[in-house]
């Protein structure tokens, strides 16, 4: 187990450098940081701009190797360089990785936690009117853009709002600036932070669920008439407790990696809703990097999705042997 | 008092697939009916609508009693207490039928625990104790195993004892044997009989084989179409059947002995979705009268302890041979002796071993010497993992071998340049197992022959002849030509597989367990064909199969492989009736005799263990840790030369065509 654990660690290691070496390359030479300088007034001469560039290993007149070498060495020592504004990278990364994740968590795990349970009720129903009306749904919200369930939700929320005459929902940033010291103190503000989740937990939520609902719902569909689940009710178990014993527990693995690995791609995918909402996450940090030509934070966050997608590689794997005694002897 | 009683049971499943089609059986306490039928005739269909377990949307209609309660329109829940408790039932495919993420261990357990509301512990104990019982070695360690760490026949045990759990009063076994070693189902069927004895529970046995139920049933039901034809007590099925089919199904079984030869049934069984009007067999039955095609015949006593027949003509019926007469041997063209005619395939000292990423090699083929003359058949026979379809595949490829030397028709693989190896492949041809994966499904037949006609270059127009050709040659009809392998039954297609085989020609066939996925009625037609096809076309045989019997009647001579080695080679007669080797000896106790009276009497020595993993092989002779002979010696002198000497291939007796590969072979000096 430990000996095949390292291997793959080993082998995702060399897979992140590559991905990274080719992101960083691909966006120092795509990318024309020296651009935003051309637009200040006043516009600062060239000698000064060259210096700044080159201070920030930013200057496209160095030549590309030399900038991937400096870039490179400052990595292997845990520093992503610097923002073309001069501040460090790594601060705002993350600063920005934990927007992230308190944007996501929430709605990844019930977006993924509802669509596997109504894709498991919807498959043990297949075909009646329960299975029907939850493909339906499933569909729509696939077929639906983020931008649209969310601007969608908004305008749900607002009628909400107004009828209440309440602001349950917020819809814009993380949190009210001075609701920490209302009347309930630090409460308050947590109970703000919460107001201003909900919406974007729901729209993640809602979009993932669909994916989700289909994928454990074929799955599902899988075992259902499965010989051993016949033998589990063969045995004196309902059709409901075999289902969920014999036929959940089976059909559940495949689902751990495409949650991994969904997950890991979330943290980059959520640009829709982080600029919707007007959540500064890392999603819509690398968009608006990309449009400024900031080279070293289009890097940092590249080779931080490839990390993160290779360790939610390697969860997987680790949760296939945990729960597929399959594959155990296989790996050990 | 009987404990299962079925009236009247008919299951249709969805597309209007009529099953089962009015089944009555009762079974008492202790008792064994034996149900009878070849594919399709509706045998899982009845086991599984007696359980209450039949697929969704399937109309069960009739009664099925346990213990004088009706079943038939009871919920699931009400089921669900009654199942596993008081009528269990064993399935066909342990390895599909066991939940792979959970312990053998567990699984049964939770069938105590859901019942008898048993602590963990206590259940954890009782399942130790029911592996125990079924016979798994080292109970307690294997208790924690999964289902995908044990072999066929252990998981057939983990099943049997899951079904004996709660001690039931029925137990349903669907096949509880198919697709294992004969050595293995001799296990099997020991282990079953224990059960039944552990339990007293009345037990429906499912199976295709009549060799099975001979030794294990008491009374016999055969099934055709959804339909019982013929019930009867055991010997009375066998010694004196009424229904033309039963006599059929019986005569078209392949024997060890070789006393006589199987005579195959004409036709296949009916569609399910579209029976006929009258009686279902009558289209394939040699006496059928004019209303058995438009009336459905009721079963009728016709003999003593309740045996009851579904036939108009039960005067026709009274001799056998008036039935289905036996056939006279296929008459084989006379051939010079055997070592006046040319050698066609050599094999000499090939080895084939399979690396793996860890642990060491596999030994799958581990030094095989044999030879096959023209006009002849050798059988290379032995459990599953022996290596026999390796060897087939190692020649078929036609290439070096990793060690030794593979010869066809005088040309070495190894010096073979690719235009060489295409042209022999003209010669070579294969015939594989299962004739629908070896089939394009989206080829028609016609197709499926031209495909190697123009694959060397034969002319369109020629092509269609020759077609039309080989579908008269392996006994089809025109109209199959432009039909999907799917709009074929089992015995058409393999004859498809055949005609392709034979379409350029060949002087050798390669077939590997050629008839080992037909029903028993279909397969002795097959064999016939092959049997024919080679003396007219002057073909040669290397046939690999695991049934002894089957090879009984197609093989001049016979190989008996283990563990990647030859054990035991030479004329079949030879080998059939005087068994060197302590393994073939085995192999031919465990097949099982379609003939109660002997198979009762017979004194056998169940062959213990499973087929080995063909990893590295014991020191010494490679069968010792299974071996009889090797248990049974009492001189440690004898005994140490079995540990450290590997035996080789060596002749017995020079008047004989036989080697044998065993230090204390029988008829030794």
């Amino acid at each position: 187990m430990t000996t095949f654990l390292l291997r793959r660690l080993a082998g995702h290691a060399v897979l992140v450098v590559l991905a990274a070496s080719a992101a960083y390359l691909l966006a120092a030479a795509a990318l024309d940081p020296r651009s935003n300088y051309a637009d200040r007034s006043p516009r600062p001469p060239d000698a000064v701009v060259d210096a700044e560039l080159t201070r920030l290993n930013l200057n496209d007149e160095t030549p590309l190797p030399q900038r991937y070498a400096v870039w490179a060495r400052g990595v292997l020592h845990g520093d992503f360089g610097r923002t073309w504004q001069g501040e460090p990278v790594n601060d705002e990364l993350w600063r920005r990785l934990r927007v992230s994740l308190r944007l996501l968590a929430a709605g990844a795990v019930l977006g993924g936690v509802l669509g596997v349970l109504l894709g498991v009720y919807a498959a043990s129903r297949n075909g009646r009117m329960p299975d029907r009306l939850i493909t339906f749904g499933s569909f729509l919200l696939l077929a639906m853009p983020v931008f649209v369930l969310a601007v969608l939700l908004q305008l749900a929320a607002r009628q909400v709002n107004e009828f209440t005459g309440l602001r349950l929902f917020e819809w814009v940033g993380e949190s009210s600036p001075g609701a920490g010291e209302g009347p309930f103190g630090p409460l308050g503000g947590f109970g703000d932070r919460i107001r201003h989740l909900l919406l974007p937990t729901a729209t993640i939520a809602l979009a993932q669920f669909s994916l989700y609902c289909r994928y454990q719902r074929a799955m599902m569909l899988d075992v259902l008439d499965a010989d051993f689940v016949r033998t589990a009710r063969a045995k004196g178990l309902r059709r409901r407790d075999a289902l969920l014993r014999h036929g959940l527990r089976t059909a559940l693995i495949p689902m751990t990696t495409y949650f991994a690995y969904t997950f890991g791609l979330l943290l980059l995918g959520a640009m829709f809703t982080e600029k919707i909402f007007g959540w500064h996450g890392l999603g819509e940090w690398l968009v608006d990097s990309i449009t400024r030509g900031d080279v070293n934070v289009v890097a940092a966050v590249n080779c931080f999705a490839a990390a993160a997608v290779l360790l939610a590689g390697l969860l997987s794997d680790v949760a296939y042997v945990v729960l597929d005694p399959r594959v155990r002897r296989r790996a050990a | 008092m009987s404990v299962l009683t079925v009236r009247d049971l008919h299951v249709t499943y969805p597309p209007g697939v009529r099953a089962v089609r009015g089944i009555s059986l009762e079974v008492g306490a202790g008792e064994v009916l034996g149900v009878v039928g070849e594919s399709g005739s509706g045998k899982t269909a009845l086991a599984l609508a007696v359980l209450g377990l039949s697929p969704s949307g399937a109309d069960v209609r009739g009664s099925v009693r346990l213990r004088g309660r009706e079943l038939v329109g009871r919920s699931d829940a009400e089921m669900s207490l009654l199942r596993g408790r008081d009528i269990a039932m064993v399935f066909q495919d342990p390895l599909s039928a066991l939940t792979p993420v959970h312990t053998v261990g567990d699984q049964i357990a939770e069938t105590i625990r859901v019942h008898a509301g048993a602590t963990r512990r206590a259940a954890r104990t009782r399942a130790v104790e029911l592996l125990d019982l079924v016979g798994i070695p080292d109970a307690p360690r294997r208790a924690r195993a999964y289902p995908h760490e044990f072999s066929g026949g252990m998981r057939r045990r983990v099943m049997i004892a899951m079904a004996i759990a709660n001690d039931p009063v029925a137990l349903v076994a669907d096949e509880p044997t198919g697709g294992l070693d004969v050595t293995v189902q001799a296990q099997i069927l020991d282990v079953l009989r224990v059960a039944r004895e552990a339990t007293g529970a009345a037990v429906l046995l499912i199976t295709h084989d009549l060799g099975v139920v001979a030794g294990v049933a008491d009374r016999v039901m055969v099934m055709y179409a959804g339909r019982a034809v013929e019930t009867a007590p055991v010997d009375q099925i066998y010694h004196r059947p009424r229904m033309p089919y039963t006599i059929g199904l019986l005569r078209s079984l392949p024997r060890a002995d070789g006393t006589v030869r199987p005579v195959p049934i004409d036709g296949a069984p009916p569609s399910a979705s579209a029976p006929p009007a009258g009686c279902a067999f009558a289209p394939r039955c040699p006496v059928a009268l004019a209303r058995c095609g438009d009336t459905v015949p009721e079963p009728a006593p016709v003999g003593p302890g309740g045996h009851r027949a579904a036939c108009f003509n039960i005067e026709a019926t009274a001799d056998l041979d008036a039935v289905f007469p036996h056939r006279p041997a296929a008459r084989r063209p006379e051939a010079p002796a055997r070592h006046r005619r040319p050698v066609v395939l050599q094999v000499e000292d090939l080895v084939r071993h399979y690396r793996q990423r860890r642990g060491g090699p596999v030994h799958a083929v581990d030094g095989v010497t044999f030879d096959v003359r023209a006009g002849e058949t050798l059988g290379l026979a032995g459990e599953s993992g022996c290596g026999k379809t390796t060897v087939l595949m190692e020649i078929l490829r036609l290439a070096r071998p990793q060690r030794g030397r593979i010869t066809v028709f005088g040309e070495d693989t190894a010096a073979l340049a690719a235009a060489d190896r295409k042209r022999l492949r003209r010669d070579l041809q294969v015939v594989f197992q299962d004739p629908f994966s070896s089939l394009d499904p989206r080829m028609r037949v016609a197709d499926i022959l031209a495909e190697p006609l123009s694959a060397h270059g034969m002319p369109g127009p020629k092509i269609q002849l020759r077609v039309r050709e080989l579908l008269g040659v392996v006994g089809l009809q025109e109209e199959h030509a432009c039909r999907y392998p799917r709009g074929l039954s089992g015995g058409e297609a393999q004859r498809v597989g055949i005609a392709r085989a034979l379409a350029l020609e060949p002087r050798l066939l390669l077939l590997d367990e050629p008839v080992a996925a037909l029903d028993a009625s279909v397969q002795a037609g097959v064999l016939e064909l092959l049997d024919e096809l080679r003396a007219r076309l002057g073909l040669s045989y290397l046939f690999v199969a695991h049934d002894l019997a089957v090879l009984r009647h197609v093989a001049d001579r016979v190989a008996i492989m283990y563990h990647g080695r030859l054990m035991e080679i030479g004329a079949a007669s030879a080998v059939y009736q005087r068994p060197a080797h302590p393994y073939t000896r085995a192999l031919l106790d465990a097949v099982p005799l379609p003939d109660p009276l002997r198979e009762r009497k017979r004194r056998r020595i169940p062959l213990q263990g499973d087929p080995p993993d063909p990893f590295a092989p014991p020191a010494g002779c490679r069968f010792r840790p299974r071996c009889p002979r090797y248990t049974a010696l009492r001189n440690d002198a004898l005994r140490r030369r079995c540990e450290t000497s590997d035996p080789a291939l060596h002749v017995l007796d020079p008047s004989v065509d036989r080697q044998v590969a065993c230090h204390h072979a029988e008829g030794a000096k």
